[in-house]
């Protein structure tokens, strides 16, 4: 029985449009043009417990539309979303007792008073045990390091401090569904980091479902099992990492350091072939030619100093998949 | 219930720290409340025709509303505007906890604090001006018990109004229509510029049927001895109407307001 069944949902907006400059502004005021907006055209996914999934698009895709009716903000136009056997927009209550939510753009901590009192007022709020609560916080403070920021007025802290207290506070109440919209946005390279050991850890420790929409693709490749790829409003792709390279893109690129000028390389499989005296890189399609075989191959007439075995970079197959969807 | 507790102490906490506006907003209202007893007795003493009110009546009148102001729903909770307006009230929207509530009980700390903090203060030192100048005590005790459980009543009355400001946003986006046209109604019908009881005969039944003569001018009459503490009882039960008339108002302009919420970027 999966945890989060999404059916057919669809969500259109109205938005009110208007040309640029003064007269249309004065046009406006009679007559109001709207258009209408489809951001979610039919999205259907199950997840189980347990999951960790990369929700990804581009801008505007509907990403945050669907995490917004998964927490019980928006209503959908029609469809069917049952979340651990309840509907987000009619059972709001009950269900977002179960969830935390991370909106990576947004702070649900109050600004002018520490973390702390935040953290408080959260637990009257969920309405957690005394005993439970101070265990939780307790173990999210050391596992987030928040042991100095804590008593810090949130208009203090930085970006990536804030983001931590934002997890934290996400969590407090112990929810085994967390949805993340963009949390690792704007941090530097040490606080994505640690956001990202502490969102696998959460996964991995206590087995909370983590559904994650982000643009930035090292948080998918470290994080996540199973991306689904979203654009104009469907699911486009929904798999393993694996499965989605393999079906975008099932190169593999081999770098070769020679000893000496190497002769010119072409064999099937074997599509491209860039660099010069000295390095090699050649892209090849390894249900074609394994690995072994061509460097097998390669070594019978040349002597090579190294080489390499990569996949393309997850960036290099999201921007195939944006360009071959027309997304 | 607990949880509203503690956003009013959080919100009480936040709220005193604003000091230096406590003591601005106090030598303002010192100020305009001698500009406006100046006033009442160069009318008083140009006039020929009887008064519905004693001067010394008129002037306490003038002094506990330049101190109670701001028990007047006259502004919105900034911090609920700026909510809605940057999307942040996404947050509001995924807590197991009564949006409408959850917004009521901060306005109580936002008419309560400020009061405390510059209209008490004032109220007290207008106390000590010299008769015909200052504010005196209640006539009675039992005037001064009626003022306390009218203006209690005004308290939430004022808070279910405060809270349409904010709800309006949801429909709005700016929030400033609803926020700049309500505060002149309410200066205006509660008896904040002039008490109601030297507008036209023809409009009182109207003006004491109002929710907003339950704001100011009911509980300030009960302090002056304009109104005798028998007549709570009815008046008290009209403000408990309005007060469940607005909520109910609220909380259905709320509940049809997030069925259609579209949050803002991103």
């Amino acid at each position: 029985m999966s945890q989060i069944i999404v059916e057919n949902l669809q969500k259109t907006f109205k938005v009110a449009r208007r040309q640029p400059g003064l007269w249309n502004s004065l046009k406006s005021v009679a007559h109001r043009e709207y258009k209408m907006i489809a951001a979610l055209q039919g999205i259907s996914f199950q997840l189980n417990a347990g999951e960790l999934v990369g929700y990804i698009g581009p801008n505007g895709a509907g990403k945050s539309t669907t995490i917004k009716i998964m927490s019980g903000i928006l209503t959908p136009d029609s469809g069917k979303c049952e979340i651990m056997g309840l509907i987000p927009w009619q059972q709001r209550i009950e269900h977002v007792r179960r969830i935390g939510v991370v909106f990576g753009q947004r702070t649900q901590l109050w600004w002018d008073v520490p973390v702390g009192d935040s953290f408080d007022l959260l637990k009257d709020i969920y309405k957690i045990p005394d005993k439970q609560y101070e265990k939780t916080r307790d173990e999210l403070v050391v596992s987030l390091g928040l042991q100095n920021i804590i008593d810090t007025p949130v208009r203090q802290l930085s970006l990536g401090q804030k983001m931590r207290c934002e997890l934290a506070a996400s969590l407090l109440h112990q929810p085994p569904i967390l949805f993340l919209d963009e949390p690792t946005i704007g941090l530097d390279a040490v606080s994505k980091l640690a956001v990202r050991d502490f969102i696998k850890k959460i996964n991995k420790e206590r087995g909370v479902t983590v559904i994650l929409t982000t643009h930035d693709m090292d948080d998918i490749e470290a994080l996540c099992s199973r991306i689904m790829l979203i654009g104009k409003g469907k699911i486009l792709l929904d798999g393993t990492i694996e499965q989605i390279r393999n079906k975008i893109s099932p190169e593999r690129v081999m770098t070769i350091d020679f000893a000496n000028s190497p002769a010119a390389i072409s064999f099937t499989g074997v599509t491209n072939v860039r660099g010069d005296d000295g390095r090699l890189e050649l892209h090849f399609n390894p249900s074609v030619i394994s690995a072994t075989e061509l460097i097998n191959r390669i070594t019978a007439n040349n002597e090579i100093k190294d080489f390499t075995v990569e996949n393309p970079p997850i960036e290099e197959i999201i921007a195939k998949m944006y360009s071959e969807f027309k997304i | 219930m607990k949880a509203y507790l503690s956003i009013i102490k959080l919100r009480f906490a936040l709220q005193l720290q604003y000091r230096a506006a406590a003591f601005a907003g106090f030598c303002t209202q010192l100020f305009f409340g001698f500009v406006r007893v100046m006033v009442f007795h160069a009318f008083y003493f140009s006039s020929v025709v009887i008064q519905p009110l004693s001067l010394q009546q008129t002037v306490t009148y003038t002094w506990l509303s330049q101190a109670m102001f701001r028990m007047l729903p006259w502004n919105g909770d900034a911090e609920v505007l700026k909510l809605i307006r940057t999307g942040n009230v996404a947050y509001e929207l995924c807590r197991p906890i009564n949006l409408y509530f959850s917004w009521y009980v901060r306005l109580i700390s936002l008419r309560i604090v400020p009061t405390l903090l510059a209209g008490v203060p004032l109220f007290i030192i207008a106390l000590f001006f010299p008769a015909q100048y200052g504010a005196t005590l209640p006539v009675s005790v039992l005037a001064g018990l009626a003022f306390v459980v009218s203006m209690t009543g005004a308290l939430f009355l004022g808070c279910a109004i405060t809270n349409i400001i904010a709800i309006s946003t949801l429909w709005t986006v700016a929030g400033d229509g609803v926020q700049r046209i309500l505060p002149a109604v309410v200066m205006i019908f509660s008896g904040s510029i002039i008490p109601l009881a030297f507008f036209p005969d023809w409009s009182q039944p109207v003006l004491r049927f109002l929710p907003f003569s339950g704001l100011l001018d009911v509980p300030f009459r009960f302090y002056t001895g304009a109104l005798p503490p028998s007549e709570l009882f009815p008046l008290f039960l009209l403000q408990i109407f309005w007060i469940f008339t607005i909520i109910g108002l609220g909380i259905w302009l709320l509940s049809s307001a997030t069925r259609r919420v579209v949050v803002q970027g991103g």
